[in-house]
Formats: structure tokens, sequence, C-alpha cells
């Protein structure tokens, strides 16, 4: 399938953009893969070639330091060159180690400090509101992430308002920068909480693609903001990063590492 | 209209402005009755954003509504607008160098009774740390609302620092002459000392250079932005004069007296400072006695010019 493809390619992006010896954030990267493809490569209305239409839909990467997934997702759609994903962190690249908007044409904000994108995205959607675009904000926050207060601030205000074309996907890796979130600050009822915010919940495999496209359409109609609550596995698609007790948060690749990935998401293996 | 309450010339402006410019818009954390934007909120409800008691969360907000090509005003109390979202300001709002307009209300010790958890004594400091950032803090009324009509104009983040309580009009009224954000303006001419001050003791100023004269010649320059400052600017001001006196109601550290002091690194002059000596804030029945407490007055600002005057005479 088409978004398979893109997700894969995603994947590679990311591969090319940490490089060999330099730390990445490939983990949560890589557990967002899918749902950045069917974004960029499905659901969203933007044009590369006019980043700043007014009328477009807009993403936020709330969970910042992936930014090298939104990075591969802009080049891949043609925002950039993709042999500009390799200087990525270096010194007078345009590619920050979290997203710039004053940099990168398709950045919509600079995100990175946790818990600010939903309240980023809920005043694009009122703004949006106020001009009458009918245009929807998507925030990707990590599970992690939920322990920031201000992110429950947005929810209640979000609700409050009936910011209908916000929609929250989160991340639910279950896994965060010191190991899995279970043992290091739970963070459970995840659904429950959402709904008790007055949002509407949908819960699904972060990796299956019908599940994640028929999410996304969901949320069109809706009264309330809407939280697609995304399972996933930090590190999907390298079977150590899967196993890795932090889920490859912010590691280096070795050559061999690397010369294998690309490989392996360049010919299409099973991932 | 010529007002005398610095806050109420602020949320009076704004209702003017908006009338014309619909990308005004202005957001509240349960402090709209406090910080004026209640009257936004009557003329243009569709515009008004009651935040709900949530700081951090109202400048993320702001953020992203500038991003749509709005015109936020985020209003808090100084101690919160400034410290409480300390970050959200840093992160999204300086480092993406959006359009937001911060409003530090009821700045300073001018929240007299509610002590050091509500007085802002370094609410300079920390705006004029953060690259992008403007920050301008008006003497009086007028000026209030001639800087509130400058920063509308003008395309990037502002801290706006706004006092509470009435003040006498020192500064031309708006209509006459509007204002120009990095200017600082020479108040009285004198040819001895230097007094650099910011909002309220910009008055204090001109009343301590009053008593003085025949004694020591006091020349008075209101800096009613205190960033950017412009070093060539402040150094031709200070030409002549022996010594400088900086006077604000802030800490000492990282107001105007350092920023002043900054400014001036490459050609220095002896320099005293009239501000808070690094300490929190205390309640008090009122406003003035509050400000005599902590050494802002106009006696004080004497003292110090004779000081730094005498020891330049040894």
């Amino acid at each position: 399938m088409e978004l398979e493809k893109k997700a894969r390619a995603l994947r590679k992006n990311v591969v090319m953009s940490i490089g060999v010896g330099n730390a990445g954030h490939l983990g949560g990267s890589f557990s967002a893969a899918e749902i950045v493809a069917a974004l960029y490569f499905y659901k969203m209305k933007h044009d590369p070639k006019n980043p700043t239409k007014p009328d477009r839909d807009r993403f936020l990467l709330s969970k910042g330091h992936v930014a090298i997934l939104q990075y591969s997702a802009l080049a891949e759609a043609g925002y950039f060159d993709i042999s500009e994903l390799p200087r990525t962190k270096s010194i007078g690249s345009k590619l920050q180690g979290h997203p710039d908007a004053r940099k990168v044409a398709g950045i919509e904000a600079c995100t990175g400090s946790l818990g600010q994108g939903l309240s980023i995205g809920l005043g694009m959607a009122l703004g949006l509101r106020l001009d009458g675009y009918d245009s929807k904000v998507y925030v990707l926050i990590g599970d992690g992430e939920l322990a920031e207060g201000q992110i429950w601030e947005a929810a209640m205000a979000a609700s409050a308002y009936k910011a209908n074309k916000l929609v929250a996907i989160v991340d639910r890796n279950n896994v965060q920068a010191q190991g899995k979130t279970a043992e290091r600050f739970p963070i459970d009822n995840i659904a429950e909480k959402w709904t008790a915010f007055g949002w509407r919940v949908l819960e699904i495999d972060g990796h299956n693609i019908t599940e994640i496209t028929n999410a996304l359409d969901a949320s069109d109609n809706s009264e309330q903001p809407t939280v697609i609550i995304a399972n996933t596995v930090k590190g999907k698609g390298l079977d150590y990063a899967e196993n890795h007790p932090a889920g490859y948060h912010n590691m280096p690749l070795t050559q061999e590492q690397f010369d294998q990935a690309m490989e392996l998401f360049s010919t299409g293996g099973d991932v | 209209m010529e007002h005398v309450n610095p806050r109420v010339a602020y949320g009076e402006t704004l209702v003017e402005l908006g009338r014309e410019n619909k990308n005004i818009v202005v957001l509240d954390a349960d402090l709209g009755g406090s910080t004026m934007g209640k009257l936004f909120e009557l003329a243009y409800p569709e515009r008004h954003f009651e935040a709900g008691i949530a700081e951090a969360n109202m400048t993320s907000m702001a953020a992203g509504l500038a991003t749509t090509g709005k015109i936020p005003f985020v209003n808090s109390f100084a101690v919160f607008s400034a410290g409480r979202a300390f970050d959200q300001i840093r992160q999204t709002i300086c480092i993406g160098g959006l359009n937001v307009k911060i409003v530090g209300s009821s700045a300073g010790l001018s929240d007299f009774g509610d002590g050091a958890t509500h007085q802002s004594v370094e609410d300079i400091a920390i705006m004029r740390a953060i690259p992008n950032m403007t920050v301008i803090c008006p003497a009086d009324a007028n000026e209030t609302t001639a800087a509130t009509k400058a920063i509308v104009e003008y395309n990037g983040p502002v801290y706006l620092r706004i006092n509470r309580h009435d003040t006498e009009n020192i500064t031309p009224s708006p209509t006459t002459k509007p204002f120009t954000i990095g200017e600082p303006t020479l108040m009285r001419e004198g040819s001895e000392i230097a007094v650099f001050a910011t909002g309220i003791t910009v008055a204090l100023a001109l009343k301590a250079a009053a008593q003085l004269e025949g004694q020591v010649s006091v020349r008075v320059i209101n800096v009613s932005t205190i960033k950017p400052l412009d070093s060539n600017k402040i150094t031709k001001l200070s030409e002549g004069c022996k010594a400088i006196v900086c006077a604000e109601e802030h800490s000492i550290i990282g107001g105007l007296g350092s920023a002043i002091a900054e400014t001036m690194r490459a050609n220095p002059k002896p320099m005293a400072f009239v501000g808070i000596e690094d300490t929190f804030g205390v309640s008090a029945h009122n406003y003035e006695e509050l400000l005599e407490h902590f050494g802002i007055t106009a006696e004080k600002i004497a003292e110090a010019i004779l000081k730094v005057g005498i020891s330049l005479a040894r």
C-alpha cells in the first residue's frame, strides 16, 4: 500500500538524518512514522509550493525532539530537497534539533519545550475559525509528555471553546527518555482522562494505516475536539531499537547499523 | 481622550484600535477587570478570549493565534505574564519572532496589598534577557496610550509593563506625540548629573531635579523603551554629565540600571542605582507608603544624585 511505502521512506529519511556516530531520536520517530505519513500523504490539505496558504491544515509536532521525522516528511513531500537531511543539526543548517518555524517552510511553530504544542494548536484553530476557514489542526503529542500540566490546561480550554477542528494524536509508545512510562512515571487511563476533559476519544493501532486513516477521517465530523490515542512501539521497524530499554531514544547508529537500516528501508523489507 | 490611569488608557486604546484593526485579539486569565481587558471584551466579545486561570496555556494560545495573522495581547499581572509564562514566551514567541504582545499589568509594587507573590520586582530583567524581545515601560497614562498604538504597528514580540495607579501625565498627549520604540526622551536639561528613569520614577526624578535646583544641575531622561537600548543614544544623552543615576520601580538586578550600565560599558561613568535592593515586595495599605518603604521616592533619587556628585568632588 502507498502509505506503507511512505512510512518506510520516512524511516529511511530519518536514518539518513541521524547519520553515523551522532545521537538522534530514532525511537520516537519510528513510533510515529505511519501517523505522520498518513497526515502528510493522505489527510492534510497542504501545498509544498505554497507553504503559507492561509486555508491549509496545520501539523504541530508537540514532541519536537523527533523533528527529524517531520523534516523527513517535509522533504518527502517536496518542501525542500532530501539531500539536506544529512546536514541536520550541523552548524548553519536550517534543520535544527527541534523544529524552527523561522528556518524551515512547512514548520508551523517552534516546539520542543514539551507540553505546549496543543495550546499553540488551539490558538491556531481559534484564529482560523475567526477568519472563517475550516482548516484542521493536528498536534502530535508523546505519551510521556502527558505529564506536562499545560496539556490539560489546553484540553480544558479546547473543549470550553468547542474547538472541533483541533485533533490531538497521542503517540502511546509506553517509553520515555529514562525507560518505560509504567516504571518511571505511570500515566494510565489516558482515554478516560481525555473523555473527562470533554474530548471525543478514538483509540487505534498506530502502525495500522487503515485504522489511522479511518480515525483521521472520523475526526472531520465532531462537535468536540478529537483525540486519537495511537498505540505504538517505540523504535518500530528495527529489532534492536524496539528491544532497547528506552526505545532507542536519542541514540547514535554505527556505520554497520546505518548501512543495514538504509538497505532495509530502501528495499521495502518487512517492517 | 486623555486618562490619568495607565491601565484604563491601555484598555481604552485597545478598544479604539480594535475598531479598525480586526486582527487585534485580547486574552485574559480571569483578571480582565484589573488589566482592563474587560473593555475590549465588552466591545468585541468574539475577539476576546477568557483563558481561565491558566496563564501558560493562554500564552501558547496567543502564539498560535499570531501564526494566523492575529495580533494577540496577553494580559495578566506582571508577575504571572512574565514569570509564570516565561518558558512559553521564550520558546515559541521569541524564538519564533511571533507578533505577540505580553502585557505585565499591576507591575512593580503597584499591587501594594497583595505582597511578594503579586509584586513584580524582576519582570524587566527576565523579559529583557530573551533575544528578540522588546521591553517597554511607559512613564504615565499618555505614554501608555502612545506605546500601545506603536506596538500594534510593530511586528514582533513586545513586553509592555503597566502600572495600576493613577499617574500625573508628564509626557505629551499621545495625539501630539507618537511613541517611537527605542527612543529615550530628554525630559529636563541639566549639565552635571544625568538621571535615567523609567515608569513612575520619571516623575520622581523630575521632582528630585526641581528640589536640587541651584545646587546641582540635573538632566532627566525617560527611558520608556528598556530594550532595544541604543548605546550611542544613551552615551549622547549623558554627554557632559560627570555621573549617572538610574531609577526604577524594579530590582536593581537586571533592570534599567543594568541595561544602562551595559550600554555604557565602553565609556563608563560613575553610577548610582535607585531601585529595590534584591528583595521581594511586602504588603502595604497603600502604594505611597510601599514606595517609601523601598526608597522609590524623589527624596531618595535626590540623595543618590548628591551622593554620586559629592563622591566625585572629593
